[in-house]
C-alpha cells in the first residue's frame, strides 16, 4: 500500500500527516508536489491542512487549479483509491466540484483553535468504521472558514444517503448547517472533514480518536478491492 | 529626516573625509539608528552573563542557541514590534511575528514555537482586537504553533502598546548556520519577496517617541505576506541543506542597508552589491528607496561562486524570487552599484559599530517610586460582603490582566505542526515534545512592568525568577533565556536609570540560576506626550524537560492529594493586582527577592518533580496565594478545602516573589518534606484537594463560579467589538 499527501505552497499539516501514516502506521508515504499529475500510483491521496496559496481569495479557491488537483478528477472516477481531505484539503476539495457544498467563513469571522466533540452518524464507511454508531469521538480543529453550508437539496441528498459521517456535538464551533463536520462522496471514496485527525493520533494529545480515522481507512483498503468501496 | 544626530554627522565626515552622499546618509540613518545599533544600551547590555555550557550561540547572530540533548539545539530570540502595531495594530503585529520567525531560520532552524507578550491600555479595545487578529492571521498561516505568552491592561500601555514575539527553532547541532558572508568572489543573493516602498525609515521610525507626527507614520509600517514566509522557510530550510551555503540573514530592520553589511562585518570582508539585480515590486524605485525598504519576507544569502543556480531552482520551485545581487569583495565596504556607477562605499567598521556611543548618564528619579502599602492585616469577612474572600477572588479573576485569555489563544493554531503536548491557557509554560525523543522542550515568556516602575532592580530580579519558576512548575530545567526590554526615551537620565537598574537586577538574577542571556534586543521610545510605559523586561525562557511523561500538571490532579505552600511563607505585596483592583493602587513596596532561596527552591522542586512526586505545581504570581489555588481548581474543576493559618489580605492576595503550590498523593507528605527540608526551603500545609468548591473558614465559592469569572473576564474589552 501507498500513500500520497499533496504538499501545495501553504500546505502546513503535511509534515503532520506524513509523520502519522509513514512514522507511525509505518505506510509506505510520499509528500507529492502539487504540480505531480500521476498519482495513480497511490492507494490513498491526503490532502493536508494549511492554508495552499495563502487562501487568498477563498480557502481552496486557487489550489482547486493545481494541476494535482485536476488529476484527481480521474482517479475518483476511476475508483483508484481512496482521497481524504482534511481541513484546507476539505475547502480544495469543495472548491474543485469533487464533494458537494462549501465552507465559509465561521459564523464568529474568527479562527476557531480547540478541541471539539463529535458524533459518528454513519459507522460504515472506510473512514469511520471503526467507531460505533453515535459515539462521541474527540478531535482538534483549527480553522477560520469551515462552516458548511449547501443548497437544501444538496443537505438531503447527503442525508438520505448517509454522506454526513461526522457532525459537531454540543456546540457547534462554526455554525456549520447541521453541524456537519465530515462528509463523503456518492462513491463513498472522497472523504472531506475539518477535523484534524493526525492532531490526536497520540496518546500524548488525548484520546487518540485521529488515529482511528487513518486506521480505518488502511485496513479499508488492506481488505478490500478500490472499486467495493461502496459500502453504503 | 535622517534621524543621525549633529555629533554622529561629525563622525561621518571626519572618518569618511567627505561629504556623504544621500544613499551613503541613508544607510548611516539605518545603521546607526538605536534600533539597529544598540547605542544607548551597549554599555549596559554588557552587564548581562552570556556564557554557559550549553551555549552553541550567544548575542550578536540573529537568534541565540542552546543544545538540549542529544544533538538538538533550540534556536530562540524575542523582538518587539511596538511601534508599527501602535499605528497599525493588524500589519504592525503580522509583520513582528513575520521578522522573528527569519531570525530563527537564519541560525538553519525549522520554527516549531511562537509566543507573545502584549501590553495594552485598560480601555484599548481596537489596539488590542487588531493585535491579536495580526499574529493570527500570519501565525495561523506560517503553520507554527502559537503556545504562550501573557497579557496585561494597564492604563500606562495606552499611547504605547507592546507587541513582543518569541520565537524557538529546532536544530541539529551540525546544521546551525549565521549570518555571515566569506570568502571572496562569494555571490550574495537576494530571496524571497520583490522589494516594494513600504516600511522606508522603519527603523528610525523605530527610534523616536510616538508623538504627534510620528503617530501619523502609517506608511512606514510594512505589510506581511504569510503565505511568501511559509515558503520562504520551506524553501530555506531546503537550501540550508547545500554546503555551499556560506552564511545568510534576514532583512528586517532597515533591510538591505544594513543585512549585507553586517554579514560582511561578521565575515571580516566586504560587500558590492547592484542595485538594478533587485527584483522590485514597483517600477522607478530610486537607490535610496530599494537600499532602504524594509519590504516582508525577503532574506539574504552568501553562496559558493558557481553554485547559484542550485539555490535559485529552489526557491523559483517555491514561486519565490532569487536574484544575485552582488558579491564579496577583499577590500572592507560596503559598495553600492548603480548601473556600474558606484553611489555608495562606506568602510564595513565605520558603518557597523562605528556609531559614537550615547553618554548620557543614569540618574534615579528624584520622587521616590515606592510607598508603603495601603494593607493593614485586618481580618477578611467584616464589613460588607464585597471585602469577603470568596467575592476578592472573583472579582480578581475576572480582571482582564488576571482572568482567561481563550478568547485569544483560541484565535491563534496552536496546536499545528503535533507537538505541543501543554499548549497555552491552562500552565505556567507549554511544553512540546520532539519527535523521536524522550525528552521535551518547554517555554515561557512574560514580565511584570508595574513591579519594575516601583523597584526596577526588584523587578529586573522578578522577571527572571518569574520565568524560572513558569518552567520549574511543569517540571523543566531552565536552559537560557531570551530578554526585549521595553522603556521610554532613553535620553531621559531617569529612563536610563531604570533601564540599568532593571539590567543589573536580571543579571544577578541569571547568575544565581547560571543562566545565559543567548539573545535579546531593546525597545525604547516607549511614550507619547502624555505618558510613558512602565520599565518592561520581557523574559523569553525555554527549558529542558528530560521525560515528557514526567511532565507536570498545573491543576489538581486528584481527589484527596495534599496541598503544600512550598517557599516563602510570609511578605510585602506592593506592586499587587489586589492593591490595583481594590485599592486603585499601582505602588507599594514589593517584597526583596532572596536569591539563595530562589536557587534552592528551584533544586527542591525540579527533584520533586525528576522522582514523580509531584501530582500538580503551580507557580505564585499575579493575584498571590488564593488566584493560584483558584487557578489550580479551573484547570482541573476540582475543589479543594484549604486550612490557612491566617486569613489577611496580605497572606491570600499579596504578591511576593518565591513560592509554589504543589500538591502529593496521601503518603508522600513526608517525601515532600525531606526534599523541602532538605533543601532548606520553608513549607506550609494548605489543605486537601476535593469537592466541587474551595472551602476556608466557613465560606465557600463553587469551581463553577470561580471558572465562569474567570472565563468572562475579557468580556468587558471584546463585547466592544464591532
Amino acid at each position: 500500500m501507498r500513500a500520497a499527501v499533496v504538499v501545495f505552497p501553504g500546505s502546513n499539516c503535511d509534515h503532520d500527516t506524513y509523520y502519522v501514516l509513514n512514522d507511525l502506521l509505518g505506510i509506505e508515504t510520499d509528500l507529492v508536489w502539487y504540480r505531480q499529475t500521476d498519482v495513480d500510483r497511490y492507494d490513498l491521496i491526503v490532502l493536508p491542512g494549511g492554508f495552499a496559496y495563502g487562501d487568498y481569495l477563498r480557502a481552496g479557491a486557487i489550489a482547486r487549479f493545481a494541476p494535482v488537483v485536476q488529476a484527481l478528477g480521474e482517479y475518483i472516477a476511476k475508483q483508484r483509491g481512496i482521497v481524504l481531505g482534511i481541513c484546507n484539503g476539505f475547502q480544495i476539495l469543495t472548491e474543485a466540484g469533487l464533494l458537494p457544498g462549501a465552507l465559509t467563513k465561521n459564523i464568529s469571522q474568527r479562527f476557531i483553535c480547540k478541541t471539539v466533540q463529535l458524533r459518528v452518524e454513519n459507522n460504515a464507511t472506510p473512514l469511520t468504521h471503526l467507531f460505533e454508531y453515535g459515539q462521541i469521538i474527540n478531535l482538534p480543529i483549527a480553522h477560520g472558514e469551515g462552516r458548511y453550508i449547501a443548497p437544501a437539496e444538496t443537505l438531503e441528498r447527503l442525508k438520505r444517503n448517509r454522506q454526513i459521517l461526522l457532525t459537531y456535538h454540543g456546540e457547534n464551533p462554526n455554525g456549520s448547517v447541521d453541524a456537519i463536520a465530515a462528509i463523503m462522496d456518492e462513491t463513498g471514496t472522497v472523504f472531506g472533514m475539518m477535523p484534524h485527525p493526525e492532531r490526536n493520533s497520540e496518546r500524548l494529545f488525548g484520546s487518540g480518536d485521529g488515529l482511528k480515522i487513518f486506521q480505518a481507512l488502511i485496513r479499508e483498503l488492506a481488505s478490500s478491492e478500490p472499486s467495493n468501496l461502496r459500502t453504503f | 529626516m535622517h534621524g543621525l544626530s549633529e555629533k554622529e554627522y561629525e563622525t561621518i565626515l571626519k572618518r569618511l573625509g567627505r561629504q556623504p552622499t544621500e544613499v551613503e546618509l541613508g544607510l548611516f540613518a539605518l545603521n546607526w539608528s538605536e534600533h539597529c545599533s544598540y547605542k544607548s544600551s551597549k554599555r549596559f547590555l554588557k552587564l548581562l552573563p552570556t556564557a554557559g555550557k550549553r551555549v552553541l550561540q550567544g548575542p550578536g547572530e540573529n537568534a541565540g542557541v542552546v543544545e538540549v540533548a542529544n544533538d538538538w539545539c533550540v534556536a530562540f530570540k524575542v523582538e518587539s514590534h511596538n511601534h508599527p502595531s501602535a499605528v497599525e495594530p493588524f500589519h504592525g503585529a503580522a509583520t513582528g511575528v513575520g521578522g522573528i520567525i527569519r531570525d530563527i531560520l537564519s541560525m538553519g532552524a525549522r520554527p516549531i514555537a511562537l509566543l507573545d507578550s502584549l501590553r495594552f491600555g485598560e480601555q484599548s479595545r481596537q489596539l488590542f482586537t487588531g493585535v491579536v487578529a495580526g499574529i493570527a492571521h500570519y501565525g495561523n498561516c506560517v503553520g507554527i504553533p502559537t503556545v504562550g505568552g501573557d497579557i496585561y491592561f494597564e492604563e500606562a500601555y495606552t499611547d504605547n502598546c507592546l507587541v513582543n514575539v518569541m520565537c524557538v527553532g529546532l536544530l541539529k547541532r551540525s546544521e546551525l548556520k549565521r549570518a555571515i558572508a566569506q570568502g571572496v568572489g562569494n555571490r550574495i543573493l537576494l530571496v524571497g519577496a520583490r522589494t516594494g516602498r513600504d516600511g522606508i525609515h522603519g527603523a528610525t521610525f523605530a527610534s523616536e517617541d510616538l508623538i504627534g507626527e510620528t503617530a501619523k507614520k502609517r506608511p512606514n509600517v510594512q505589510v506581511g505576506d504569510p503565505f511568501t514566509a511559509k515558503s520562504l522557510i520551506e524553501a530555506t530550510l531546503e537550501v540550508c541543506q547545500f554546503p555551499e551555503l556560506i552564511g545568510l540573514q534576514d532583512l528586517g530592520a532597515g533591510g538591505l542597508s544594513t543585512a549585507p553589511a553586517e554579514m560582511a562585518a561578521r565575515g571580516g570582508v566586504g560587500i558590492a552589491i547592484d542595485i538594478e539585480e533587485i527584483p522590485l515590486r514597483e517600477e522607478s524605485m530610486t537607490p535610496y528607496e530599494i537600499l532602504l525598504s524594509e519590504s516582508q519576507e525577503r532574506m539574504v544569502l552568501c553562496v559558493k561562486s558557481g553554485s547559484e543556480q542550485k539555490f535559485i531552482r529552489v526557491y523559483r520551485k517555491w514561486g519565490l524570487e532569487a536574484a544575485v545581487i552582488g558579491e564579496v569583495i577583499a577590500e572592507r565596504v560596503y559598495r553600492v552599484r548603480h548601473e556600474g556607477r558606484t553611489i555608495a562605499e562606506v568602510p564595513i567598521e565605520l558603518l557597523v559599530g562605528g556609531v559614537p556611543e550615547v553618554d548620557s548618564f543614569p540618574s534615579p528619579p528624584s520622587l521616590a517610586l515606592s510607598r508603603p502599602n495601603p494593607l493593614a492585616p485586618f481580618p477578611l469577612g467584616e464589613g460588607s460582603g464585597e471585602r469577603s474572600w470568596p467575592a476578592s477572588l472573583k472579582k480578581l479573576l475576572q480582571t482582564p490582566t488576571i482572568g482567561s485569555k481563550r478568547w485569544v489563544w483560541e484565535q491563534y493554531d496552536h496546536t499545528v505542526q503535533t507537538n505541543t503536548v501543554i499548549g497555552p491557557g491552562s500552565h505556567d509554560a507549554a511544553v512540546l515534545r520532539v519527535k523521536g525523543e524522550r525528552f521535551g522542550i518547554a517555554v515561557t515568556m512574560g514580565g511584570n512592568g508595574r513591579y519594575c516602575q516601583i523597584d526596577p532592580y526588584e523587578g529586573g530580579i522578578r522577571a527572571v525568577c518569574e520565568g524560572v519558576h513558569n518552567l520549574v512548575s511543569v517540571g523543566a530545567e531552565p536552559l537560557g533565556i531570551t530578554d526585549c526590554l521595553n522603556f521610554a526615551n532613553p535620553t531621559d537620565p531617569e529612563v536610563l536609570w531604570a533601564f540599568e537598574q532593571t539590567i543589573k537586577g536580571m543579571a544577578e538574577a541569571a547568575r544565581a540560576f547560571e543562566l545565559p542571556f543567548v539573545s535579546g534586543n531593546v525597545s525604547f521610545y516607549n511614550q507619547s506626550e502624555q505618558r510613558k510605559i512602565y520599565p518592561t523586561p520581557m523574559v523569553g525562557m525555554v527549558g529542558f524537560v528530560r521525560d515528557i511523561e514526567k511532565r507536570v500538571p498545573m491543576g489538581f490532579a486528584r481527589e484527596g492529594d495534599r496541598i503544600y505552600l512550598v517557599g516563602k511563607l510570609e511578605g510585602k505585596s506592593g506592586g499587587s493586582e489586589y492593591l490595583k483592583v481594590f485599592y486603585n493602587f499601582g505602588g507599594g513596596e514589593l517584597e526583596p527577592t532572596d536569591l539563595a532561596v530562589e536557587r534552592a527552591l528551584l533544586q527542591a522542586m525540579l527533584a520533586l518533580a525528576e522522582r514523580g512526586l509531584l501530582r500538580s505545581a503551580h507557580d505564585v504570581s499575579e493575584g498571590g496565594l488564593l488566584v493560584a489555588l483558584a487557578e489550580k481548581s479551573i484547570a482541573s474543576g476540582l475543589g479543594a478545602q484549604l486550612e490557612l493559618w491566617d486569613l489577611s489580605e496580605e497572606t491570600l492576595f499579596g504578591e511576593w516573589p518565591s513560592r509554589f503550590v504543589v500538591t502529593v498523593a496521601p503518603g508522600n507528605e513526608d517525601a515532600l518534606k525531606e526534599f523541602v527540608e532538605g533543601a532548606g526551603v520553608p513549607y506550609r500545609w494548605l489543605g486537601v484537594v476535593g469537592g466541587d468548591s474551595l472551602e476556608m473558614s466557613g465560606e465557600k465559592i463553587a469551581v463553577q463560579e470561580l471558572v465562569r469569572a474567570y472565563e468572562s473576564a475579557l468580556r468587558g474589552i471584546i463585547a466592544r467589538e464591532p
